[in-house]
């Protein structure tokens, strides 16, 4: 359908129509303008009602975990009598958040530097190698998009397990790779497609191996796909919570954050340390506004790539 | 590029395709045929053919969970794309008009920013926050207000009727600023002319979205549907987190990953929780299948 063609002028925009046509080249400004006015005062006030919405339950509780818990329970909504920073030590060492803060670090960093680089490096090959089996692999691993973990959530926690991975880094680091691949792969492939051959050829030319083109040629070229996806699977990854609860379940000495911080929750309803688990969701969610608030953009861009065709 | 192509090409591909297959391909395969089991981990499994999916028909919690799938299916995409939409195109094209380059309102990007920000937050750390924010006493951040002026609290979580719909909240809370990042890049490939000659024309604002931004906007709320459906068709995060103990009260929330979940890790039952996975599986692709056949219709070409 045509969108120009199926616009009757409405009744109410018309008079101005016959008012002046030769305000502002051709606008015509007296009516839209009051209209504008209301339309954009409801809107500021509809958007600044959903910002209050969101920024003030995260800065209440960062301001909860400078209270006590009698604090917390007489007065919500007021400040802090006093900032007490131990809340933050006991959340740090006796709640060991600190622990699940450089546990995640260290997975979800081992997890997708491995996704990029097996990514990339598939991706690569799918996209601009000719081979027997190309499109049969391809669609292996875009398959995947369409799966859902739980499907095979069972049987992996058996696989893991036989390969003696159960509760280790490394069997939830193989794992947030391998369920990561199909988007990386889906979205690198489309990349590298668009990267011109002559650059390539170039290369081959001067007698450059086919993986120093990759690594040294191809790579750099790809650099903004790489971001993009570096940033959607460290996110992801970094939000996993299903796969850590099923393949460290016994080892929380291994625990993430997500899970870490669901179980100081469970524990601070039966020991009644409201202030402590305030100050370990801050723990958890400041870094997070810091990384975001200065990769803002990239994040945006990085985290919508994957819907933006 | 002829010489060492094919041990290039494998070499390359190998670590890939082996851990993919491993962790991936395999326990998807695996899952079928265990859901045709009546495994329980200890002794060798027996094939029972489609017994527990027989058995699926009379669970309870199961037909439970489908429901509640249901109802977030509707609900969330509904609700989140709607306010996403509108503060989409309030930050795009709410604004005055200058030489027919449509402009957003006062603070635009500001408020993106905002939006955004809890997707960048996990869900289970956003389901601990929001067990805070919905406590039932003066320590809650509504109740605590509700209580101060006078009023009874309100048991968000606890009332079975009320229970899924603050979940559902929480998943809108999270999800809306991520749709007005995608909507806002849609309507920002829009172009300014079809806006400057529909106000030619005299179309009001309310015109100009109904007329204009939706029908343009169409591929990307396909996407969006496709995406908040598959969402709702997880929600394991926010039901095992924050809902009272897992799904509850009384089953009033649970979902179909918390059930799996429960079936496989507390109870042992293998062959069961398989077949619950399996059938999520199904009704996943029926409905990406269905939202792509029913929103099918021609596109606008610009």
């Amino acid at each position: 359908m045509n969108p120009q063609s199926t616009l009757p002028p409405t009744p109410a925009a018309l008079p101005p129509k016959t008012g002046d046509p030769s305000a502002a080249g051709g606008r015509r400004d007296k009516d839209p303008r009051s209209e504008v006015r209301l339309f954009a005062g409801l809107g500021h006030v509809a958007l600044a009602v959903w910002a209050v919405i969101v920024i003030v339950p995260i800065l209440w509780t960062f301001l909860a975990a400078f209270k006590n818990t009698s604090e917390i329970f007489s007065s919500p909504w007021t400040l802090p009598a006093e900032l007490r920073w131990e809340n933050f030590g006991r959340a740090w060492t006796k709640a060991h958040v600190g622990r699940y803060f450089l546990n995640s670090v260290l997975v979800v960093g081992c997890s997708t530097f491995g996704t990029m680089l097996l990514g990339s490096m598939a991706a690569y090959v799918l996209a601009r190698y000719r081979f027997w089996g190309n499109r049969a692999i391809y669609y292996l691993f875009v398959s995947g998009l369409a799966f859902p973990v739980f499907l095979a959530l069972v049987p992996l926690f058996f696989v893991v397990k036989q390969l003696g991975m159960l509760d280790t880094y490394q069997g939830v680091i193989l794992v947030y790779i391998a369920y990561s691949l199909p988007f990386t792969i889906f979205f690198l492939a489309a990349f590298f497609k668009t990267l011109p051959t002559s650059v390539a050829e170039a290369g081959m030319i001067d007698g450059c191996g086919h993986s120093r083109l990759f690594f040294q040629v191809m790579m750099p070229m790809a650099k903004p796909g790489l971001i993009s996806v570096a940033i959607f699977n460290i996110i992801g990854q970094w939000a996993q919570y299903q796969l850590p609860l099923v393949l460290l379940s016994n080892a929380k000495d291994k625990w993430v954050l997500t899970q870490g911080i669901a179980d100081i929750s469970v524990n601070a309803g039966y020991e009644a340390d409201w202030s402590g688990l305030f100050a370990a969701l801050t723990i958890a969610i400041l870094p997070m506004i810091i990384v975001y608030a200065v990769f803002q953009r990239q994040i945006q861009a990085g985290l919508t790539s994957g819907a933006v065709k | 590029m002829r010489h060492g192509k094919y041990p290039f090409v494998i070499g390359f591909l190998f670590a890939p395709v082996a851990l993919y297959v491993t962790f991936v391909i395999w326990p998807y395969a695996q899952a079928f045929q265990i859901s045709m089991t009546n495994w329980r981990g200890l002794s060798a499994p027996q094939w029972v053919g489609f017994d527990n999916y027989r058995r699926l028909l009379d669970d309870g919690a199961f037909w439970k969970a489908v429901q509640h799938h249901g109802v977030l299916l509707l609900a969330l995409p509904l609700i989140t794309i709607a306010i996403a939409l509108f503060f989409a195109f309030l930050l795009n094209v709410g604004g005055k008009s200058s030489g027919g380059q449509r402009q957003g309102v006062w603070g635009a990007k500001f408020y993106r920013v905002v939006f955004f920000f809890p997707q960048v937050l996990a869900v289970a750390i956003i389901a601990v926050l929001f067990q805070m924010v919905y406590r039932p006493n003066e320590s809650g951040l509504i109740n605590g207000v509700l209580m101060k002026i006078g009023l009874e609290p309100i048991l968000f979580l606890v009332k079975p009727n009320l229970a899924l719909w603050s979940i559902l909240a929480v998943l809108v809370w999270q999800a809306v600023g991520f749709y007005v990042v995608l909507f806002s890049a849609g309507m920002a490939s829009i172009p300014g002319e079809i806006y400057e000659a529909a106000e030619m024309d005299g179309a009001s604002r309310v015109t100009l979205f109904f007329r204009v931004t939706l029908p343009l906007l169409w591929d990307t709320l396909q996407v969006a549907w496709v995406y908040l459906g598959i969402a709702a068709f997880d929600a394991f995060a926010i039901v095992a987190v924050l809902s009272v103990d897992g799904g509850g009260p009384d089953g009033a929330t649970t979902v179909l990953a918390m059930e799996i979940y429960r079936n496989a890790f507390v109870y042992s039952k293998y062959g069961y929780a398989s077949a619950m996975g399996v059938a999520l599986f199904f009704l996943t692709l029926t409905f990406a299948a269905l939202t792509l056949r029913l929103t099918k219709r021609e596109s606008v070409e610009y």
